[in-house]
Parts: C-alpha cells; sequence; structure tokens
C-alpha cells in the first residue's frame, strides 16, 4: 500500500487509548461499586447488584451520610452566585480590553498571574487578613470572594479569546448605523459571544462547585461539597461514597448537556429563521 | 412575489435635515477637508495636511498605494478615525467633532462587517431598529433598498448564505437607508473575483447616478479609479499628488509618481529633462523627427486588441509601449531584439514644468 499509515499514528493512537483507560477507567470501577450488593466491601470483587447504597443516601431525610444532604445545597447556591458574578464582572472586565488604555496590560498580567498562585495559599492569605479585620469568615463574602480568584482569571481568558475573534468593524459597522455604546453590546456583542458568555457560566459553575483549596478556611460554618466528601472519604468503610460519586457526576453530566442543549437552541432558532421564509 | 422593477430610487435621496445651511447659500461641495492631518500618538504623519474639495453629486476616488493614508482619510471622514488638526466639512457642516452617524456619512466596510447573526433583511434594517421604528415598517423599508440592489428575493438569507457580491449588495443598501449625503466605501471590490468587481463596479457607478449622492471610494486599482472616477485624487505618503478628472490626472500627471502609479505612461530623462509619454503613444521603429532610444524586448504581452512590449535601454531603465494587434502582427517582433524605441515630441508631457 501507497499511503501507508506512519508509525507515529500507531503511537499516539496507543497513547491517546491509554489516556483514555486513565481518565475513564477508575471513574467506571467507582460507578460500578456503588452499585456493590449489600454484603460487598470497598474494592472488587462485587458481591451481587444492589441499590442499597443509594437507599443509605438517601435514608433519615438525606441525613444518611455525614451533612451531605445540606453540603450539596450550600455547593450548589454558591456555584450558582459565584457563577453569576464570573459572568458579569468576567464580560465586563473584557469589554474592557476592547480599547488600551494606560495600566491596561498591568491589569491583566495581574489579574492572570493569580492563576499561578498555589490555591491554598490564596485561601490563608483571605483567612488571615480576615482575621487581622477582626472579621468572622462566611460563605456570602468571604467564600464567594476566595472563590472568585479562582474563576475570573479563566473567565477573563475566556473573553480574551472570544472578543479576539471578534472582527473590530462589526463595532464600527453598528456605530456608523448610529447604534450607542449600549445599543452596540445589546445587539451587535452580545449576540456573537453569547455561546463564549455560556460557558463562562458553566466553567465558574464547575470551577466553584469543586473548588475547596480557597474556600475551604473562608466559608465560615458549613461545609461545601468538595470539603464534606475529604472529610468523609478518610473514614468511609462503605460503598455509599461510590454512590455519592456516581450522583454527582450524574448531576454534572446533565449540566453539561443542559448547556449544550441550549446552545443548540441558539444555534438553531438562528437556522430557523432562514428556513422559514 | 412581483418585482417592482421601476423602482424609484428618487425616493431614497436624503432628507433636509436642521443644520443644513439656510436656503439661498449655496452648496457648492459635498465633502470639504481644509488641511487635515492624523499623527498616532505623536508620531509620523499618516495623513499629512491634506485640503479637498468634493463636488456635488461625485463619484470620487481615492487612489494610492498601501500605507498612502487613503483609508485613514476615509475613515476620518466617516469619523471612525479623530482628526488630529484640521476640519472637515460635510455639505457646508464642520462636522470633524461629530459622531460617525451624525454627519450624514454612512460607511461601507472593506470585509462589509454583515451582522453574522442577523438576516440580510434584519441587517438592512438595523439602523431604523436602533430608531426604533416599528417593525413592520422598517421590513418594508429594508426590502425598498434590498430592491435597489437586487437582493430582494434573498431577503431572509444569513451572510454566510450569500457570495461576497451579494453579501455587498447587502452592506450597500444598510448603509444606503440611513440616507446618507456622502457614501464612504472602503475598498469594496478588492474582495471580489475580477468578473464580479467589473459587474460590481459599474452597479456602484448606477447606483451613485441614480441617488446623486456623493461616493467617496479608496481603492488601489487604477483601473478602477479611472473607470468610476469623477473625481481622482491620488495619494502618497499621506499626501495629495493630485486630484482632478479621470482624464487630467491620466493625460496630464503632475509628478512621476502619478504618471507611474496610474500606469500606461513611460517617464523617461531624455537630454537632462524629465517627461512622461503615455506608452500607447510610443512605436518601436525609429520615428522620423521623432525622439529615438535604442532598447532590447525584453518581454511580449499579447491582450488582444492590444500587445504590450516591455523593453529595457542600454542604461537599464524600463520602457512600455502598447501597440495594436494590427500593427504588432505587420512585422512581429522578437523577444531580445534589438530595437528603436520611439515617440513623437508632441506626445511628451514635462509635468507641466
Amino acid at each position: 500500500m501507497l499511503n501507508r499509515r506512519p508509525l507515529s499514528y500507531y503511537l499516539l493512537s496507543t497513547f491517546f487509548a491509554a489516556f483514555l483507560l486513565f481518565l475513564y477507567g477508575p471513574m467506571i470501577c467507582v460507578y460500578l461499586l456503588s452499585f456493590q450488593g449489600p454484603e460487598g466491601g470497598m474494592s472488587f470483587p462485587m458481591r451481587g447488584f444492589s441499590l442499597v447504597w443509594f437507599e443509605t443516601l438517601f435514608s433519615a431525610q438525606g441525613r444518611g451520610v455525614g451533612d451531605l444532604h445540606n453540603s450539596f445545597f450550600r455547593s450548589i447556591r454558591l456555584g450558582l452566585i459565584v457563577a453569576l458574578l464570573t459572568m458579569l464582572i468576567g464580560v465586563a472586565a473584557g469589554m474592557s480590553f476592547r480599547r488600551k488604555y494606560p495600566g491596561s496590560n498591568f491589569v491583566f498580567y495581574s489579574a492572570i498571574a493569580s492563576m499561578v498562585v498555589p490555591g491554598i495559599f490564596v485561601g490563608f492569605g483571605i483567612s488571615l487578613t480576615l482575621r487581622l479585620l477582626g472579621l468572622r469568615p462566611d460563605w456570602w463574602y468571604s467564600g464567594i470572594g476566595a472563590q472568585l480568584t479562582w474563576s475570573l482569571p479563566f473567565a477573563m481568558l475566556i473573553m480574551f479569546i472570544i472578543l479576539g475573534r471578534l472582527d473590530k468593524s462589526y463595532e464600527e459597522a453598528a456605530t456608523d448605523l448610529g447604534a450607542s455604546s449600549a445599543q452596540r453590546f445589546q445587539y451587535v456583542i452580545l449576540p456573537l459571544i453569547l455561546p463564549g458568555v455560556i460557558g463562562i457560566i458553566m466553567a465558574g459553575f464547575t470551577s466553584s462547585y469543586e473548588e475547596s483549596a480557597r474556600a475551604g478556611l473562608n466559608i465560615g460554618t458549613g461545609n461545601t461539597m468538595p470539603m464534606e466528601l475529604t472529610g468523609l472519604l478518610g473514614a468511609a468503610t462503605t460503598p455509599v461514597m461510590f454512590a455519592v460519586g456516581t450522583l454527582t457526576t450524574l448531576f454534572m453530566f446533565s449540566i453539561v448537556i443542559a448547556t449544550l442543549l441550549v446552545s443548540g437552541s441558539i444555534a438553531k432558532r438562528r437556522q430557523l429563521r432562514l428556513t422559514a421564509h | 412575489m412581483k418585482i417592482d422593477t421601476e423602482f424609484n430610487a428618487k425616493n431614497l435621496v436624503p432628507d433636509t435635515e436642521a443644520g443644513e445651511p439656510a436656503e439661498g447659500t449655496v452648496n457648492r461641495f459635498d465633502v470639504e477637508m481644509v488641511a487635515v492631518s492624523k499623527s498616532y500618538d505623536g508620531g509620523a504623519r499618516a495623513v499629512d495636511e491634506i485640503s479637498l474639495r468634493i463636488p456635488k453629486a461625485s463619484y470620487c476616488c481615492l487612489l494610492g498605494p498601501s500605507g498612502c493614508g487613503k483609508t485613514t482619510t476615509l475613515r476620518m471622514l466617516a469619523g471612525h478615525e479623530d482628526v488630529t488638526d484640521g476640519d472637515v466639512l460635510i455639505h457646508d457642516r464642520n462636522v470633524t467633532d461629530a459622531l460617525p452617524a451624525g454627519r450624514g456619512t454612512s460607511m461601507m466596510f472593506q470585509s462589509y462587517a454583515l451582522f453574522p447573526h442577523l438576516s440580510a433583511l434584519d441587517n438592512v434594517a438595523f439602523s431604523l431598529k436602533l430608531k426604533k421604528v416599528p417593525k413592520a415598517e422598517r421590513q418594508a423599508r429594508a426590502m425598498e433598498f434590498l430592491k435597489l440592489v437586487q437582493m430582494e428575493e434573498l431577503a431572509h438569507r444569513m451572510p454566510a448564505q450569500l457570495s461576497g457580491g451579494q453579501q455587498q449588495r447587502v452592506a450597500l443598501a444598510r448603509s444606503l437607508i440611513t440616507r446618507p449625503k456622502v457614501l464612504l466605501l472602503d475598498e469594496p471590490l478588492s474582495a471580489l473575483d475580477p468578473f464580479l468587481r467589473v459587474l460590481m463596479r459599474s452597479e456602484l457607478k448606477r447606483i451613485q447616478t441614480e441617488l446623486g449622492i456623493t461616493f467617496v471610494h479608496v481603492t488601489h486599482s487604477q483601473e478602477e479609479a479611472l473607470a468610476l472616477s469623477d473625481m481622482v485624487v491620488v495619494m502618497n505618503n499621506g499626501k495629495i499628488m493630485q486630484a482632478g478628472t479621470a482624464r487630467e490626472v491620466f493625460e496630464k500627471p503632475s509628478n512621476t509618481f502619478v504618471a507611474r502609479f496610474i500606469g500606461g505612461h513611460n517617464v523617461i530623462e531624455f537630454e537632462g529633462r524629465t517627461v512622461s509619454v503615455r506608452a500607447d503613444k510610443c512605436r518601436i521603429v525609429e520615428a522620423v523627427g521623432g525622439r529615438n532610444l535604442p532598447a532590447t524586448i525584453t518581454s511580449i504581452e499579447y491582450q488582444g486588441p492590444l500587445v504590450r512590449i516591455n523593453l529595457v535601454t542600454d542604461d537599464r531603465k524600463d520602457l512600455c509601449a502598447v501597440i495594436s494587434d494590427t500593427r504588432f502582427f505587420a512585422d512581429p517582433p522578437e523577444v531580445g531584439e534589438a530595437v528603436i524605441f520611439s515617440w513623437m515630441p508632441d506626445d511628451e508631457w514635462a509635468f507641466g514644468a
């Protein structure tokens, strides 16, 4: 054969297959073990199939295991607020860079540099500062603030990429046609960057939902999901934790799918408008 | 749907608005630029004290090589670029500091800049939407303008579903619906293939004539400028080299830059003088009573009715003669042949000196 695939194709394919196995293999183990029979332990072999660990999880009005029920809702509440703030601040910050201003480079790099600072020190620093000021940490200000130090640089980077691809002449054309800056944003820029804005909300939510290094010391009383799980895993003796893993994954996947559906329907609505006539 | 073939362009001519000069004063120029300069951050001047008057209802081309300041000049007229120094007047009103939408101009962008999320119709209706014109009315108005550019059948297509030429028509309609006194076009034909370019060129001229407004068209194509213009403005290094009718610029270039840039000219140093001679007035036979220069043929381009012969003199100066095919095939010379390049003294142009 003349156009045989080169050796590198097979090497890279093998590498990729190994990567997939490494990524999803352990997760599949967790999902399987969450259906462990009532007699089964935290490792293979499976001793029958059952939903008993899910039942345990939801027994006693969700107080079957630790404080998972409440910490889940705390995480959702925190995640939604962080996602919304990340979107608002990220989009505004991204827009501010559409025009160069004195010190814009400094603002950009100082925001991006915070990504390389280990989260645990950011969290510790915030908590230390609060103590110096005589403030008690609480989720609605220091918790949210600590997580924003993590999600905002990402939002800014995403905005930079999206806005960087947005042709400046769209804005000029809108101005030329009489648009005020608010109209320009509403009618031209926002519709064009909408998929990216949804992406920022998603990134904001997921980065908050799994974050504990920064929030941990600054959340006040009441654990969030990752903190509660870390605590429970250390003392776990039954597969009930695997059931948590399965449910959390399902939850996150449904969010991702919902996002894709929303983005898809935006695209479809645009498509429909063309075929309507 | 019945297509209204007798579309009346007169309805689309700009209204007289407040801020116009009082009745009785004669508005002689559509555009005036008075000693306009542009420099970035105190650096070199991209546009250097240019003054220009464009008469009423003219087709004006700003012509020059890339980086000559022609696009900057256009963007200053549009208000998308601040004027560093000088004044810009549209219909006798000083608009130097006016907003882009408040100066009676409309700009058509090189990339067309059609909003990709809006249909052709919504793109054209965009400026009316900003003015809160009711939907039915603005769509009807937009349709009128799509008719003007013969795009009514594709009104509901998205920009991505339109060809380059169709996108351009939509962009034109979107600009014209704002009823500009002056339409500004930034290299409008450069993205089109050569066939479409010639077609759109005559279309632009037709629309300009029908509407009776001034078009200012930036181009680097000499052919385009000569074909379209009532007025050609040749620019180089941020300065105006020459402004005049197409014929003036072609027949009487004001300096060697214009003669070379406009094409079809030989700039020859002969007996201590620099003159330009149109290539179509030059011959490759010895001329009795004419100027004769020995030269060697370097290449021959057959162009149908005409044949272009490139030559080089003994002191390595390039020359060019354009002769009719009849004359060429009567006695065809060959590449590498040593010939006499000649012209008549009457055909010399000494740049007004």
